[in-house]
């Protein structure tokens, strides 16, 4: 079965654009990435769109699909009624560069500052001894995609740009947690994740975690943990020491400037 | 900005592809000393590197003490039909545990086994249990793993420089249309920041291609919209060449319905848990294409290949367990015989043999795959699948130890690489295959930067000019063919005249036809500017599919045997004697591609000693067979 869909299509660079309405061809069983493919071959040879793997696991094709943000190539237009009209519009979050694809260089820049994984410098090659119930809980945030939705999605940046400097945003922080509860890490984020990453900001809504097309429980199994942990660390250190003790030092590793000092 | 602007970055090492291989080259290259940029066509991280799944193959031994390189060496070879490049094979079986456990000193967390060593899997064609993994998402974890330590290494130099882009930096969504070269040397690269439209030349004398493949020549792939052969084709107008592009691995298993998601992969483990292929009447109907010399090992009957899932010592393997060759043939057989499903495929049933709840424990992703892509489930009907374009055996010829191409300076890594694989490539042998090469290269690329350190080669301003005024052609042009369409009708011919089962009638007519299709190509214009522009950046990239694509189909032709992942119906044999040639590619002018046959190098004798002559006498002709007893007696040179 096909029928035409109504499309409403945010075209435009930074700052100037608007709703450009199509008609497109819809097929059984199509996503909303391939209704955008298939207005971009026919109609808009020049509709700037990202995307890579159509299956999920890439994390390129973010966007908001009737203001809701998901991946285009995991929305089955299935989900509406052929009547309906789609308005599918940029990430909101993060400046637009052209029609659909945004500049999302805030994310890379926010992964650059967090200290890297710091393991025991005296660990051969083939010498690290993890068991699965340790290494498991970073695992699940290793999952990420790197989509950003749960970055576009957080109130604490959604709509304020301001706290962009002083807030890492959920994927970010979660990242934190995942190197915190690495069994062979040695650094301590805890300090840093509060002060320089902005962890305190996070009233946990758990709106990232609602988005999050992978389904990490990224409120309840990273961001909360990770304050616990905080709270830990400033007020009783001896409370969680957990795997790491005895080697942890006596004060956080130092975030890294993203720039000259 | 003026449309000619163009902005020049001087690097010692360009690493083209920010995949497995391109981010181990570039880290390499950065550990060296080397100011070393990474591009990529895609962001950072969203590589296609970032979809492999079942994992990453090295002898570690973690599951089973007796695996060591040699076993996994073998392995490869037989996969590869014995047209690998034998010393690749060798190197990458020796140095891909390190490789791994390199991954983990920078962070990356494998599944564990009970001695919380890294877990290994079973795999088809591997001997004992090899493949490294994360679940079934070990590509992701791998190339964030080499993301984070690429961070790492800035890191370092924002402490040390004040910058830490001053050693290694990623020009993300950038692509390449041209090497420069100097006095036949590679100087420089060309390209565009796809973003802006900006040119970008970076002068360097040593540039490393990790590219990927070609897949978007076909117009069912398991492969992205980045796989368009710009490596490939980059090698080839630089004066490099490419080796044996005829073979192209299709896997048997691809969605087929609904459109959306045709090509994109099932994974052979639903065939190792109990499924099995069925036509359109409901007939297993594998057990009719066993061929001659798998008839040992495969069962007769269904009830002999259902006991075997629990016994396997006593029965004989199911025929929907062949290699992926052989499986991705039969099924097309079926399909033409007019027993395919009503999209053209066959069934792929485990609803109906294993129950719900053990199909959900194994199959999680799969299971959620056909949930939400197609409306299947598959715990209750059966699957439609068929044959998906997935990998290309094929590639640039590089020296197997330092992966230089023929072009001084120039490198290649990867997927865009070509000898490793031979004929077919076997699962999990790719991601370990970037990680070692990828090392190498980056660390000859530095060498090379080392030796010519003195006069280092320039870009001369005729070449570039050449490479602006070519790269915005298809925006001057008005009125011409829209990319879209010539993209589509040249999917639509590889995949009917050069794609599966092959003869000589039409190759030669696929030949013809893309004759027509370069002028075509030519014609090509695109509406818009310069800035994030898909329509020019495919008309850019239709280039590249156009060369690949000639290469593939000539290749082919020339070819009169079957091996791996090219089969001839006029053909369909495999010949010892055509096991001595390797197919030759290189390009005349701009795009007169030129074939050549090249004898295999021989076999070390140390490693042909690793096989029983009864084996090699299934590949190797009467004279090579002569020298072998003397081979054999020799004793293997390392034993590690
Ligand atoms: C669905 C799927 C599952 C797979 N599963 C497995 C598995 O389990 N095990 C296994 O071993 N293998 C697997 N493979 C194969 C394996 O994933 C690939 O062969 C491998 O990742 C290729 O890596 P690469 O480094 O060569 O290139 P890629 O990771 O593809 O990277 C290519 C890079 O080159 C860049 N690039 C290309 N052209 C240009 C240009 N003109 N200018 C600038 N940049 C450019 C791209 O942007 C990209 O960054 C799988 C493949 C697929 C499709
Ligand atoms: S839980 Fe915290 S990080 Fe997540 S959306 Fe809410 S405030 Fe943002
Ligand atoms: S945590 Fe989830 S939503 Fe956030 S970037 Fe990763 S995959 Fe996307
Ligand atoms: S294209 Fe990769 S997640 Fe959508």
């Amino acid at each position: 079965m096909s029928y035409k869909a109504a499309l409403r299509v945010w075209r435009g660079d930074d700052g100037q654009g608007e709703l450009a309405d199509y008609t497109v061809e819809v097929n059984d069983g199509e996503v909303v990435l391939d209704v955008l493919h298939r207005l971009q071959a026919t109609q808009a040879g020049d509709l700037a769109i990202r995307w890579n793997c159509k299956a999920g696991k890439c994390g390129s094709c973010s966007m908001e699909i009737n203001g809701r943000p998901g991946l285009a190539c995991m929305t089955r237009m299935s989900t509406f009624e052929p009547a309906e009209t789609l308005t599918i519009t940029p990430l909101r979050t993060f400046p637009v560069i052209r029609d659909l694809v945004t500049d999302v260089s805030f994310n890379y820049a926010k992964a650059r500052e967090i200290p890297s994984f710091t393991p025991d410098p005296s660990i051969g090659l083939g010498e690290f001894r993890m068991q699965q119930v340790d290494v498991q809980r970073s695992q699940e945030f290793r999952k990420c995609i790197e989509c950003y939705l749960c970055q576009n999605t957080c109130h604490v940046i959604r709509d304020h740009p301001e706290n962009e400097r002083e807030f890492a945003g959920p994927r970010f922080l979660m990242r934190i947690a995942e190197l915190e509860m690495h069994p062979a890490d040695e650094a301590d984020r805890r300090e840093i994740a509060q002060d320089d990453f902005g962890l305190g900001l996070c009233n946990i809504t758990k709106c990232c975690t609602e988005v999050c097309p992978e389904n990490i429980k990224i409120t309840d199994n990273a961001l909360i943990p990770l304050k616990e942990r905080v709270v830990g660390r400033k007020y009783d250190p001896l409370t969680w020491l957990g795997s790491k003790i005895g080697r942890r030092p006596q004060h956080d590793t130092p975030a890294v400037p993203a720039r000259k000092a | 900005m003026a449309m000619t602007d163009i902005e020049r970055l001087p690097y010692d090492v360009v690493v083209i592809g920010a995949g497995g291989s391109g981010l181990r080259a570039a880290i390499e290259a950065r550990q060296a000393g080397k100011k070393t940029a990474i591009i990529s066509k895609s962001l950072f991280g969203k590589a296609h590197t970032v979809m492999a799944e079942g994992g990453c193959a090295a002898s570690m031994g973690n599951a089973n003490p007796n695996d060591n390189w040699q076993v996994h060496f073998r392995d490869t070879m037989r996969g590869g039909k014995f047209l690998n490049n034998w010393r690749m094979a060798e190197l990458h079986a020796k140095e891909a545990p390190d490789r791994v456990w390199e991954l983990e000193a920078w962070g990356a967390l494998f599944d564990r086994t009970k001695e919380g060593k890294i877990s290994q899997r079973n795999f088809g064609g591997h001997e004992y249990p090899r493949l490294a993994h994360v679940g079934d998402r070990t590509g992701l974890e791998i190339i964030r793993t080499l993301q984070q330590r690429v961070v790492a290494l800035q890191q370092q130099d924002a402490v040390e420089h004040g910058d830490p882009e001053a050693m290694i930096k990623v020009f993300a969504e950038t692509t390449v249309t041209r090497l420069i070269l100097d006095a036949g040397r590679i100087a420089g690269a060309f390209g565009y920041v796809r973003g802006t439209g900006q040119f970008l030349l970076f002068e360097a004398p040593a540039v490393v291609l990790a590219t990927g493949g070609i897949g978007k020549s076909y117009k069912v792939t398991s492969n992205s919209w980045e796989y368009t052969g710009d490596g490939h084709a980059l090698a080839l107008l630089a004066g490099a060449s490419l080796l044996n592009m005829e073979f192209v691995q299709l896997h048997p298993t691809g969605m087929i319905w609904p459109p959306s998601v045709k090509g994109i992969l099932v994974t052979e483990s639903v065939r190792g848990d109990g499924g099995v292929l069925r036509n359109s009447e409901g007939k297993r109907f594998m057990f009719n294409y066993v061929p001659d010399v798998f008839r040992a090992q495969y069962a007769e009957t269904e009830d002999e290949a259902d006991r075997w899932y629990t016994d396997p010592d006593h029965n004989r393997r199911p025929p929907e367990l062949l290699p992926r060759d052989e499986v991705a043939r039969s099924i097309n057989s079926e399909v033409k015989a007019g027993r395919g499903t009503e999209h053209g495929g066959v069934f792929l049933d485990i609803a109906s043999r294993r129950p719900a709840d053990y199909i959900l424990q194994r199959l999680p992703s799969m299971y959620h795959q056909f949930k939400e892509l197609a409306d299947v489930d598959i715990t209750k009907e059966p699957m439609e699948i068929g044959p998906t374009c997935h990998y290309v055996m094929g590639g640039v010829e590089v020296d197997p130890d330092t992966q230089a191409a023929s072009v001084p300076g120039l490198y290649a890594a990867g997927e865009v690489s070509g000898g490793m694989h031979g004929s077919n490539r076997l699962g999990g042998n790719s991601l370990s295959d970037l990680l070692v090469f990828g090392r190498r290269a980056g660390q000859a690329a530095s060498e090379h930067v080392d030796s010519v350190s003195g006069a280092r080669p320039a870009v001369g301003q005729a070449a570039l000019d050449e490479a602006v005024t070519e790269a915005l052609a298809p925006l001057e042009r008005s009125g011409g063919e829209n990319p879209y369409e010539v993209h589509a009708a040249l999917q639509q011919l590889m995949t009917d005249q050069v794609g599966l089962i092959r003869n000589e009638g039409e190759l030669q007519s696929a030949l013809s036809e893309l004759e027509k299709l370069r002028a075509r190509v030519a014609q090509v214009s695109v509406e818009g500017g310069r800035a994030y522009n898909p329509g020019w950046h495919l008309a850019q990239d239709l280039r590249n599919m156009m060369l690949v694509s000639d290469c593939v189909a000539q290749s082919a032709l020339e070819r009169q045997e079957s091996r791996g992942g090219h089969t001839r119906e006029d053909y369909p044999e495999m010949s010892p004697t055509w096991r001595q040639v390797n197919l030759v590619c290189t390009v005349r002018g701009e795009d007169q591609v030129a074939l050549a046959r090249q004898p295999m190098i021989p076999m070390r004798g140390d490693l042909l000693g690793l096989f029983e002559v009864n084996e090699l006498k299934k590949y190797l002709t009467e004279g090579e067979l002569a020298g072998v007893s003397a081979g054999s007696a020799a004793a293997p040179e390392e034993t590690r």
